[in-house]
């Protein structure tokens, strides 16, 4: 394989399964001007206008769908994760696809959960050639043994819109799993029992796949309102006893972590957001589901609370403890991609001031400014940091590929201050690496790590650094944690890989960033 | 097996042969020779040489490695081979001064709570081998407090460090002081104290033990009332030996063996923790009030430790970290506190740069008691400072 090194030094391969790569030249380097005429954005009704009369795009059950879709070997099909760990729509697709006797698909999903570990042995029997998009658990793992017959594309939220609109991602047909839609194919996820929220991730396979399906267990009456997903744009209207489990959709906790060093964490974050002045009337910030970030909100709020300010707006996925703060008066509005809990799917659904956003709208590499570029502050978590601020988010510190980058990389690349939040170790390993294992998102797009041992600023970010000190915050640098915590863990070995690249790790704009190899000694599927 | 995180539980089988050692660890690509290292190094100091070591590990460090191992061998019958190590890493940074307003419990038999021990800021830490461990484990717990105070002495880092023993009248107490012999915390924490002479065991349990060990330091003891035996005796308790350092109360164990009913006001040990503080007090050391279990209630635990400082405690026993802001918030004193303090030792300054004995603030003279207690004060608001 013809390999280049990229900017951050990694061996990136020069192209893809026949297709070219780019090596990564830099976070805002972002691809050549699209050609002049080029349409800012692309998708909006191409289908042929039908002739007087009501569409019928209702079909009878799962063959009558799928003879009409009329995949092939080797087509693209796309689905999206707001069902989570309640899915039924995926694994029922491939499930009947693999029936077909199709083979070689390449799955793009935003995101997979352990439901999805049913996919394994069509990777392995060849039906499923490759992911595009997002891979967790046990996909993620098979990905590493070498299990899939192509090679893999990990893309954040953003960068799998920009793939999508820029034409690198097309996709043959999307499967828009749906809690609520009509006859003509709009559709929401706020109601219906299986309410997820947003129905934001599936917009720009909407906008732009071959064909489209929505799978729904809660049709209604046209018209489907609000809608999230524009009938326009759909083919396809397939009605079914059930997306997924209701009790596994919504599977969020919206408890406080009682680990002592994730407060510990989360206390200091809140901190030095207060001490280096980033909270101020007006700011806004983005921060997850995660027991750091969800206790760093909380701490916040606290701290907001006492001295009186109030923020903006709060951006990311959605929880209780946001729309407690909604309520309060503490926050302006939620813009929202993804609702974690029933509060948050709830919020969505009633308050006009927790709004649906999509990932153009959220994230967009191409959009000229995103929420995620409105941010004062986000917070963000990682499996690794090195001495350079790179994160690593993809794979573990023993080489196994186990996680995708969600919005990860969009925020910190786009926020005004990018916050890494993570202990300094997990059971035995240390999170601060020579050398991440795995790039997902460049040290120069992130500004802060903290830990239970103090903060560390990239030096990049002198100014950030003076306000710490100022503060009388504890800093401390990347390499003298590194070499605090090897006096207790012990310096780890580095695992083995093959020479083959089972995965790469785009940048939101497309170039090669990283690679993932195959884990050596595996034993050939 | 079943697996504790950040730990590992280790099984040895005797046999002919050299000695093997199987790891099956979660962290096996990145630690595993590393961990069969550490296994060797400690079947060496027992002078095993043969038979299996099957370490079954989820992440533990070195130590726990190590002292799962000796507690294997141990249970085999295998005797150490030439001395155990002395405590070595001592804490970089002083010690926090006494009183202690908070001492936070671990349970003993956690490994994976003592690498961040020492960063909550806990004025004192109780490693913790009686109520939080179960007897089956005993020895165990006690292997794994001795190796991490062999080792890793800075993972406490600025608090003082008190390990709970069991009883020493029961089957484990005496085992417990003798496995520390080499590396003897700050204190030890004596459950269960019912008569001066529980004390004086301990006290001279610690004598022949300090006056072989090759460090210099002497070990204090917080005495724990938890009985009306013990609350009758407290007076004679406080002044059993002058290495008593605080009274504790217990008020769960306390209840039950009066046969009184727990309140929410606590009216049923309002006497039995007045007694502890006065008995304290009048022998010259800390009173030390029970724990407060829900953690999960700030408020309830601000408004006890507010009621404790009033009754004249200063401290109070945490199960969680997250309590320790709010009590060193009721036993700090307060503004008004701190600028009285500040005057009086303005004014004894002052008497004593001019050569006089006795200090007067508007005409009142300073008692001796008030004098220090305001130097104290003072001291730890600026040692706070720093």
């Amino acid at each position: 394989m013809n390999l280049i090194r990229n900017s951050i030094g990694r061996d990136v391969p020069a192209s893809i399964d026949g297709k070219p790569l780019r090596p990564y030249a830099g976070a805002y380097e972002d691809s050549p001007a699209l050609p002049a005429g080029s349409p800012r954005t692309i998708g909006g009704p191409r289908r042929p206008a039908p002739a007087r009369g009501k569409p019928d795009k209702l079909v009878a059950g799962w063959d009558e769908l799928l003879d009409r879709l009329d995949l092939k070997d080797g087509s693209t099909i796309s689905f999206h994760h707001h069902l989570r760990d309640g899915d039924a729509v995926i694994n029922e697709v491939v499930a009947r696809l693999a029936a077909r006797g199709l083979r070689d698909l390449t799955i793009a999903p935003t995101a997979l959960f352990p439901v999805h570990d049913r996919l394994v042995p069509f990777i392995e029997s060849g039906v499923i050639a490759k992911v595009e998009g997002s891979m967790n658990g046990a996909v993620g793992a098979a990905c590493s043994r070498g299990a899939m017959k192509g090679t893999a594309v990990l893309r954040s939220h953003g960068g799998r819109q920009r793939a999508i609109q820029d034409g690198d991602l097309h996709i043959d047909a999307a499967f828009i799993a749906a809690p609520c839609a009509d006859p003509a194919g709009n559709a929401n996820g706020l109601l219906g029992r299986s309410a997820c929220g947003p129905l934001a991730y599936p917009v720009p396979d909407s906008l732009a796949a071959d064909k489209v399906a929505v799978i729904t267990d809660g049709l209604v009456p046209y018209p489907c309102a609000p809608r999230s997903i524009s009938g326009g744009n759909v083919d396809w209207v397939l009605e079914v006893e059930s997306i997924g489990d209701a009790s596994r959709i919504v599977s969020g906790t919206t408890r406080l972590t009682r680990s002592p060093t994730q407060l510990l964490i989360a206390e200091l974050t809140a901190r030095f957001i207060e001490e280096t002045g980033v909270m101020r009337d007006g700011f806004s910030f983005q921060a997850g589901a995660g027991g750091i970030s969800l206790a760093a909100t909380v701490f916040l709020a606290e701290r907001m609370r006492a001295r009186g300010v109030k923020a903006s707006f709060a951006h990311g996925g959605a929880t209780g403890v946001l729309v407690g703060l909604l309520e309060e008066g503490l926050l302006g509005s939620i813009v929202d991609l993804q609702s974690f809990d029933l509060e948050a799917v709830r919020s969505c659904r009633d308050d006009a001031r927790h709004i649906e956003s999509t990932p153009f709208d959220s994230y967009g590499p191409r959009a000229s400014g995103s929420a995620a570029s409105m941010l004062d502050a986000a917070i963000l978590g990682a499996t690794e940091v090195d001495l350079d601020f790179n994160v690593n988010v993809n794979t573990h510190s023993d080489g196994l590929l186990l996680h995708g980058i969600g919005g990860h990389a969009d925020a910190a690349a786009s926020a005004a201050c990018s916050i890494i939040t993570a202990p300094s170790f997990r059971k035995r390993i240390p999170i601060v690496r020579e050398r991440v294992t795995t790039v997902s998102c460049p040290g120069e797009v992130v500004d802060v790590v903290v830990t239970e041992r103090g903060v560390a600023i990239n030096p990049r970010r002198g100014d950030l650094a003076d306000r710490a000190r100022r503060a009388g915050l504890p800093l401390v640098s990347l390499g003298d944690l590194m070499t605090e915590i090897r006096a207790f863990t012990g310096v780890p070995d580095e695992p083995e890989f093959g020479d083959r690249v089972v995965a790469v790790v785009e940048w939101r704009d497309g170039t090669a960033l990283d690679v993932v190899r195959e884990l050596a000694g595996q034993p050939r599927p | 097996m079943t697996k504790r995180k950040s730990d590992c539980e280790v099984a040895y089988a005797a046999g002919g042969g050299e000695l093997r050692v199987r790891v099956d660890s979660s962290v096996g690509v990145l630690f595993g020779r590393a961990i069969e290292r550490t296994a060797r190094e400690a079947a060496a100091e027992f002078g095993v040489g043969s038979g299996e070591l099957r370490v079954d590990d989820d992440g533990a460090l070195d130590y726990a490695v190590a002292a799962r191992v000796e507690a294997a061998l141990r249970a085999a019958g295998f005797a150490r081979v030439g001395p155990a190590r002395a405590a070595g890493n001592a804490p970089a940074a002083p010690r926090r001064p006494i009183p202690w307003r908070s001492r936070l419990y671990l349970p003993g038999d956690q490994p994976d709570l003592f690498p961040n021990a020492g960063l909550f800021g806990a004025d004192c830490l109780i490693l913790d081998l009686e109520d939080s461990v179960m007897p089956s484990r005993k020895a165990e717990a006690r292997i794994l407090a001795r190796r991490v105070l062999e080792a890793h002495r800075g993972f406490f880092g600025r608090s003082a460090l008190v390990v709970r023993v069991n009883p020493l009248a029961g089957p484990f107490g005496r085992d417990d002081v003798a496995e520390l012999g080499a590396c003897l915390p700050d204190a030890i924490l004596l459950p269960k104290c019912e008569s001066p002479a529980d004390v004086e065991a301990l006290a001279s349990e610690l004598d022949s033990l300090e006056s072989t060990a090759r460090g210099g330091g002497r070990a204090l003891i917080m005495a724990l009332v938890e009985t009306a035996r013990g609350v009758v005796a407290a007076p004679s308790i406080a002044a059993a030996s002058d290495r008593v350092c605080a009274v504790c109360f217990g008020a769960e164990d306390f209840s039950r063996d009066v046969g009184a009913r727990r309140t929410a006001g606590g009216a049923e040990a309002s006497l039995a923790r007045q007694s502890v503080v006065l008995a304290a007090k009048a022998a010259g050391v800390q009173a030390h009030d029970s724990v407060y279990s829900d953690s999960d209630d700030d408020a309830g635990f601000a408004a006890y430790c507010e009621a404790a400082r009033a009754m004249g405690f200063d401290g109070v026993g945490l199960v969680h970290p997250r309590q320790i802001a709010i009590a060193h918030r009721a036993f700090d004193p307060g503004p008004a506190e701190l600028e009285e303090a500040r005057r009086i030792v303005a004014a004894l300054e002052e008497a004593a740069s001019r050569g006089l004995g006795v200090a007067s603030i508007e005409g009142k003279m300073i008692d001796a008691p008030v004098a220090e207690r305001a130097r104290r004060v003072v001291a730890r608001a600026s040692g706070e400072a720093r």
